[in-house]
């Protein structure tokens, strides 16, 4: 399962994007994105409020299906196969591909059926118990749940709830994990906790991540896209990827000055 | 005028204008809250002797008892002190039955279908405007159509089902209303929750929506069927006798309602008829009350906080 990270040549990628744009009705959100994300690895799209960060990783498990006039141009490859060809099944694409929220959102159910939901929409039903056990110990929070089971999830605190969400997603087995913006809902220790999860999760899957916060970006990931929005004809604006690179390399040595102003707190 | 007047000149005349404001209001409740105290004191007042047969208390204590029966579960009879509810309280609750079992898969059917699954185009549209329109038909017209549709139609005569199946459309647009309102109370991020884990449209909406939304679908329910007992004049059109001196027993036995039966009995010349029919309101405030009360149980205890 692991690679050694040694090239980018050398990594197994996941997602392959080429030329892809996400529309609502006439309005363009992000376009024109070509980029390739690699297994085992955490890559970060950072930028400021509406540049499509959060459109665009909702179009890598088909999430903006459920929006009624969203439209995906380009090809968005996962593992060889392009997730928007004809015969893809959105409902396998979302099981291989797990998605955790910007806002906690638990099922108004106990911890266990939050747990099993996910498992028994996927046949994935022998030993049950085991299955919840290990999802649990894997984000983290069986420890602190174990002996209540049976509460309601809505019951636990906000970090808690976030890495139940976690926990859930991560039972099903998918290859990969999205996370839109998980953490701006959390105080800085719920959050510190989630960033330990993740370097954690790194090992066994493939984290795309969504955040407001550079600080963030730069601690967790190891992959890093800038995002920014640009005014266009007709005075809206359509976000577009300006700079991907190692995050190291963004951090320190942005090729883009306009990346260099972002992360350097002069503008967004 | 010193110069912190402009601190000060302002707040009594404001108070007075709040305080002017606030005994509008508050005549305005106390006036809706005496009137139904008086009606509830007045009919409890003369029924009470006749419902628990105690009459040392009300009219009836004036006039020489021959061996009354009990309220509840007496037949219907041409004397007053004779005269009990049984089978109108035996038909309202069969009325009950049929109402719910027909209400709650069609109420809460079209509801989900309306706010989960139809496409957001003008036909869906012109439905829920409709649907809206006829929670405001006045009920005599759901009467009518209960005699044309169940009553010779549907060959049911004028029985028991005919008048809960009537009752039913009378209710079906504000059971339907309600059980949206309870969907889209359950906030989308459940759905997308759902979806994201790799289940289908309809597992993420019959195991994590509907059962979150079902508390909120049942109270509406609740309060569809007490408007549903309350009511007379649909019931009255469809043909539902007056004079029932049996308990119906099958869905398709002639029957009588409370309202119907109360109706009836205090058109009568003779003062006891007051009391007894009195003693039919109380019994039916009493459902009434009860039924609401459930209803806000029900909401109060599954609240949620999101």
């Amino acid at each position: 399962m692991k690679t050694e990270l040694t090239t980018k040549k050398e990594l197994d990628h996941v997602f392959t994007v080429r030329d892809v744009s996400v529309s609502y009705g006439d309005f363009t959100a992000v376009k024109n994105v070509s980029m390739d994300m690699f297994k085992n690895n955490i890559t970060a799209f950072i930028g400021p409020s509406g540049c499509g960060k959060s459109t665009l990783i909702r179009s890598f498990n088909r999430m903006n299906d459920l929006i009624p006039n969203a439209a995906v141009n380009g090809e968005i490859n996962y593992q060889g196969i392009n997730l928007y060809d004809e015969e893809v099944d959105p409902v396998q694409v979302r099981r291989r591909i797990g998605m955790v929220f910007q806002k906690p959102n638990p099922f108004p159910k106990s911890i266990r059926e939050n747990i099993t939901f996910g498992l028994k929409v996927n046949n994935m039903t022998d030993n049950l118990d085991d299955r919840v056990e290990k999802a649990l110990t894997q984000a983290a929070l069986w420890d602190e749940v174990k002996n209540d089971l049976d509460k309601n999830a809505l019951d636990l605190s906000g970090g808690q709830q976030q890495r139940l969400c976690i926990a859930r997603t991560i039972a099903v087995e998918p290859d990969t994990i999205l996370m839109d913006e998980p953490c701006s809902a959390l105080d800085p220790v719920a959050t510190k906790k989630i960033e330990d999860l993740m370097q954690i999760l790194v090992k066994d899957f493939s984290i795309l991540i969504v955040t407001h916060n550079m600080q963030q970006a730069s601690r967790v990931s190891n992959y890093c896209a800038f995002f920014t929005t640009k005014a266009t004809d007709d005075g809206r604006r359509t976000g577009e990827l300006v700079e991907y690179s190692d995050t190291k390399t963004m951090f320190t040595n942005p090729s883009e000055s306009l990346t260099e102003e972002y992360i350097s707190g002069r503008f967004g | 005028m010193n110069s912190n007047s402009v601190f000060t000149e302002t707040k009594k005349e404001r108070q007075l204008k709040e305080l002017a404001f606030l005994s509008i209001l508050y005549f305005c409740v106390t006036v809706a809250i005496v009137t139904l105290m008086t009606l509830i004191f007045d009919v409890i007042s003369t029924g009470y002797s006749r419902l628990f047969n105690d009459y040392e208390l009300g009219l009836i204590s004036k006039v020489t008892i021959d061996n009354p029966r009990d309220f509840l579960t007496s037949l219907d009879s041409r004397d007053p002190l004779k005269a009990g509810i049984g089978p109108a309280f035996a038909g309202t609750v069969w009325l009950m039955i049929i109402v719910i079992f027909a209400t709650f898969p069609l109420g809460a059917g079209a509801a989900i279908y309306l706010q989960e699954f139809a496409p957001k185009n003008k036909l869906t549209r012109f439905i829920e405007l409709n649907l809206t329109n006829l929670a405001g038909v006045p009920s005599v017209i759901y009467g009518l159509m209960g005699l044309a549709v169940f009553v010779r139609l549907a060959g049911f005569g004028r029985s028991v089902l005919s008048g809960g199946l009537t009752l039913t459309l009378l209710i079906l647009p504000v059971v339907i209303v309600a059980s949206r309102e309870a969907l889209k109370a359950v906030p989308d991020t459940i759905r997308q929750g759902a979806l994201a884990l790799g289940s289908t449209k309809f597992q993420a909406i019959f195991r994590q929506v509907v059962p979150s939304a079902i508390p909120g679908m049942v109270t509406g329910m609740v309060l569809g069927l007490s408007r549903a007992i309350g009511e007379t004049a649909p019931l009255i059109f469809m043909g539902a006798l007056t004079y029932v001196n049996y308990y119906p027993d099958t869905p398709l036995s002639g029957f009588t309602a409370i309202p119907i039966q109360v109706y009836n009995w205090i058109g009568y010349p003779q003062a006891e008829w007051k009391d007894t029919s009195s003693a039919g309101i109380i019994l039916l405030l009493g459902l009434l009350l009860s039924m609401n009360a459930l209803a806000l149980i029900i909401r109060n205890k599954f609240e949620k906080d999101w």
